[in-house]
């Protein structure tokens, strides 16, 4: 019987000890009318070989091309040595530390990246992790709402240059607790949101604005300005980061003249693969006066009876075990092993090489656009400052021409279309520092020649 | 054992080179938008880095090393093909957003994953989406909203959870905007019907529970139950932290289930990883079939691909910025497959034959049952009252003091109404052997409570460290290391 050890001795000793005359009988209090009938939808069991060929010939056939997407996750090397000790078992197949005294890996790991990433966003205190860079969001403007006791209207500015994923995720999440999410545009020259579109809220109730940079379109803000102008308005500022760009970018404890409030984002860029979407991972960091408002795990140094240092889960009467209804959110694990693999991989890059992975993605992807742009019928959305990504417009509509590049290989960025029906035939692209600079070559020739078919039209 | 912090391996010039870019000119960033001081990560060279983590994987407890019967946290095997195979280059380097027809062998696994789902709980309609437990019953609390608002149904904002209930489920319901009401357990573990009947009205949204219940027993009376609530207007959330226990013995939605989330890092053995990631699927009733978290993956005839709010209109929307945490269902994708038609009822027999026969030995071993007479589902409660009141000696002593012995605790202080409990879980892929020895430690804790409870106040004392000052933690909040 796959992974159950019994042998049928095992099986005669245990049911006399119990005094059952067989396994069925310790189910005697369910109801016989509701017993199940014979799972006739789940075929029969296969060896590990066989399950192991199945998986293999599903994945080779999904292959491999040459990636230039990003939109919210990206491909970047992960060095061997992240997984090879992720999955060993004493990460992989613990728990929660709930018993710290048996848990000290993992609390002490947790303890570093807590101490990472408060440093790497240039804020005080950070949680151990959230599900995803969206849920964070969402629980940022939760936390925002309670971390703002004199602002009423639960209202939070979200502008459209905030990915759209992400968008609503926070209706789908926060909605319900009736928060109001009021969109802000962009300026269609920049990509970016202007302060001149917030003046129609000055002197509104307003919780809170959310600030992404690098935005969806992968355009820089001003993030100064906007911070100042939403401190001067009374708004607190969440920000929404990519971590690796944090490496070369103004850290968000930093922006304007006091600094965002709440820092939150996607953590998957920090070792995690792209893994056809996940488990990837949410991080959240925050002023020290609002730690308590914060939610999911945190991790605390202290001393154990001996006042040896020790670490131990800390603040937990924030959280659904202890407070319930009141909790300040519902969720009880965070994403530990990917958190593990974050550690490990900001460990080995360092201050100085993840400063070079970052340099890197600007370099490429200037690149990428340079050479994309040059390919007739593509021009590029935006004018400003970006880190790796770009809106390209197309002269025809994008899912055919991103079809006919998978058939060659590659794929060759995201569709926007839908979500941005002003701009147009709107292809949103990314380079990281895993493209070579003959990678962007061979998607400029591919796009070229794809454009160039009447197939693409 | 004691490792220094990464930090202080760390030394100023020091690097793993050999993960540096070599083509980075410094990047072309506007000055005002540029980063002044680099970060306090540390400089240590890829042995340290190595060293360092590999030394503090060694300070866990974890399944693959030690007995973890960790209540209602199911710590059974998780089984390394999984993890292989989720991890294959073609599942691992896919964009989620790269086009369909380039994820077909991923999006045919996942599909799959769905109908074994739909089989093994009887409901109608599976999404994947929700990346763990909490998740999952956001969903559904969610789900069983927008049905009510769907039919003008606009009083229903309440939801009725038991008293032994996970925090997470009063949580969820506060998250979706509901208010909590709670209703009691009567002493023999079932549900107070009388207080459940008294409880509904045109204001129930809904009942979140477990069933077997977080004490570890069945509720009998669960044909009773759906239909008072059924009766009153409402809908049946099943809370699937439990599912380990009747897999392939009895479905929710045969039980009168409208919508249920499964853990698919207790049922189905993708791995808790210290804290996540979990995998919350849920599961609907025809009624509730519109409005499922999107993505859900569809299959017209021979291609499968992704259906979006345009499919399903009615949805309760996006939960994950993409598809959900994909690798974890992969991992339980390949564990079904394995354990296949026959082999999903023989985890609740072996899971259910273990917990009953260290539930009869315990007892005979003289310790106290929190619901005597009952059968243990996967798990059963013992409480240690006696021993608290005898010797001064605590759950809390028992369970630090298990630690020393080799094993790791069972859940302690859950659920809240029983003293000094311990919630016991052992699973299927425990041997009896394991289970004796248990039983063994268990019982010699006990002589050394009664002849020396000091010793049991002082545990543990073979561990990394000694126990730790929680208040301290608290009162004095070092939760980030700052360079000296």
């Amino acid at each position: 019987m796959p992974f159950i050890p019994h042998t049928a001795d095992d099986i005669r000793d245990m049911l006399a000890a119990i005094g059952a005359p067989d396994t069925e009988a310790l189910f005697d209090e369910i109801p016989a009318s509701l017993r199940a009938r014979s799972l006739d939808a789940i075929p029969p069991a296969l060896s590990e070989m066989e399950v192991g060929r199945l998986m293999s010939e599903r994945a080779a056939a999904d292959g491999h091309r040459l990636n230039f997407i990003g939109a919210g996750a990206y491909e970047h090397h992960v060095p061997a040595a992240v997984w090879a000790i992720v999955t060993r078992g004493e990460f992989y197949s613990a728990y929660t530390p709930y018993q710290a005294e048996a848990s000290q890996g993992t609390l002490q790991l947790l303890y570093e990246f807590q101490s990472m990433m408060a440093s790497l966003t240039g804020m005080a205190a950070s949680n151990a992790s959230l599900y995803d860079g969206a849920t964070a969001l969402a629980e940022a403007c939760l936390m925002a709402v309670r971390a703002h006791r004199k602002s009423k209207s639960q209202r939070i500015l979200v502008p459209v240059a905030v990915n759209p994923a992400y968008r609503d995720v926070l209706q789908a999440v926060a909605g319900g607790q009736k928060l109001a999410f009021e969109p802000l545009p962009y300026d269609p020259r920049g990509g970016t949101t202007t302060t001149a579109s917030l003046d129609k809220y000055r002197g509104q109730d307003i919780t809170a604005l959310v600030i992404q940079q690098p935005n969806f379109f992968g355009m820089l803000e001003d993030v100064d300005a906007l911070t100042d102008w939403a401190h001067a308005a009374g708004m607190l500022v969440i920000a929404v980061v990519n971590p690796v760009s944090l490496a070369v970018l103004k850290p968000p404890g930093e922006w304007g003249t006091r600094g965002a409030d709440i820092v939150c984002g996607e953590g998957q860029p920090l070792g995690v693969p792209l893994s056809s979407g996940g488990p990837y991972f949410g991080f959240m960091t925050t002023r020290m006066e609002h730690v308590r408002q914060m939610p999911g795990r945190i991790v605390g140094r202290t001393v154990d009876l001996d006042g040896k240092p020790g670490f131990t889960l800390t603040l937990q009467a924030r959280e659904q075990h202890i407070r319930r209804s009141k909790a300040t959110s519902n969720i009880c694990t965070n994403q530990g092993l990917l958190v593990t693999a974050a550690t490990i991989y900001m460990s080995l890059l360092g201050p100085q090489g993840l400063a070079k992975v970052a340099s890197a993605c600007v370099q490429r992807s200037a690149e990428l656009v340079a050479a994309l742009e040059k390919v007739p019928g593509v021009r590029v959305a935006f004018s400003g400052p970006r880190f790796h990504e770009a809106v390209l417009l197309l002269d025809r509509p994008v899912r055919g021409v991103l079809e006919a590049l998978a058939a060659r290989g590659i794929v060759g960025g995201c569709d926007i279309s839908r979500d941005y029906p002003a701009l147009g035939h709107a292809l949103l692209v990314c380079a990281t520092e895993t493209r070579t600079p003959q990678d962007v070559e061979t998607y400029a020739r591919a796009l070229a020649d794809v454009m160039q078919s009447a197939a693409a039209a | 054992m004691h490792e220094q912090l990464i930090f202080e391996h760390s030394r100023s010039g020091r690097s793993a080179a050999a993960q540096h870019p070599l083509d980075a000119p410094a990047a072309s960033v506007p000055d005002r938008l540029r980063r002044r001081s680099a970060p306090l990560l540390p400089e240590v060279s890829e042995l340290q880095a190595v060293r360092h983590f590999t030394r503090l994987s060694q300070l866990n407890f974890s399944i693959d090393t030690h007995f973890y019967p960790l209540g209602s946290c199911t710590m059974k095997y998780n089984p390394r093909a999984c993890n292989q195979y989720a991890l294959l280059p073609g599942f691992l380097g896919r964009h989620p957003l790269a086009p369909e027809s380039t994820g077909q062998g991923l999006l045919q696994c996942l599909y799959e994953l769905q109908e074994m789902l739909k089989e093994v709980t009887g409901m109608r309609g599976v999404s994947l989406t929700p990346m763990a437990g909490a998740q999952g019953e956001f969903a559904g609390v969610a789900m069983i909203q927008a049905y009510h608002k769907a039919r003008g149904d606009l009083t229903r904002t309440e939801i009725i959870v038991p008293d032994a209930a996970h925090g997470t489920n009063p949580a969820t319901a506060t998250m979706c905007g509901c208010t909590v009401k709670e209703i009691p357990s009567l002493p023999n573990g079932d549900i107070d019907l009388d207080a459940l009947r008294a409880a509904v009205g045109p204001q129930t949204a809904g009942i979140m529970l477990t069933n077997p219940s977080t004490l570890g027993v069945f509720e009998r009376r669960i044909g009773e139950v759906a239909h008072i609530v059924h009766d009153a207007g409402g809908l049946l959330y099943y809370d699937g932290a439990n599912l380990n226990a009747i897999l392939g013995k009895v479905r929710p939605g045969d039980m009168g289930f409208d919508v249920i989330h499964m853990n698919l890092h207790k049922t189905f053995s993708t791995p808790h990883g210290g804290g996540g990631p979990g995998s919350g699927a849920v599961g609907v009733s025809e009624r509730l079939l519109p409005f499922m978290p999107v993505p859900v993956v569809g299959c017209d005839g021979a291609r499968y691909r992704w259906l979006d709010q345009q499919d399903l209109p009615q949805t309760i929307g996006r939960l994950s910025a993409f598809m959900g945490n994909t690798g974890v269902l992969l991992r339980a994708y390949v564990y079904m497959r394995m354990l296949g038609r026959e082999g999903m009822h023989r985890v609740s027999e072996f899971a259910t034959l273990n917990a009953n026969y260290l539930m009869t030995k315990l007892t005979a071993a003289g310790f106290e049952l929190a619901y005597p007479g009952r059968r243990a589902g996967h798990e059963f409660i013992i409480t240690l009252r006696r021993e608290a009141r005898d010797y001064g000696t605590t759950a809390m002593d028992f369970a630090k003091r298990l630690l020393d012995y080799g094993f790791h605790a069972p859940t302690t202080y859950f659920p809240l109404l029983v003293p000094e409990c311990l919630l016991i879980e052992p699973t299927e892929t425990e041997s009896k052997e394991e289970l004796d020895a248990f039983v063994a430690a268990m019982v010699a804790i006990r002589e050394e409570a009664k002849s020396d409870p000091a010793k049991l106040k002082g545990a543990p004392y073979t561990l990394p460290v000694r126990r730790l000052d929680d208040v301290r933690a608290a009162k004095q909040l070092d939760i980030a290391w700052q360079a000296a």
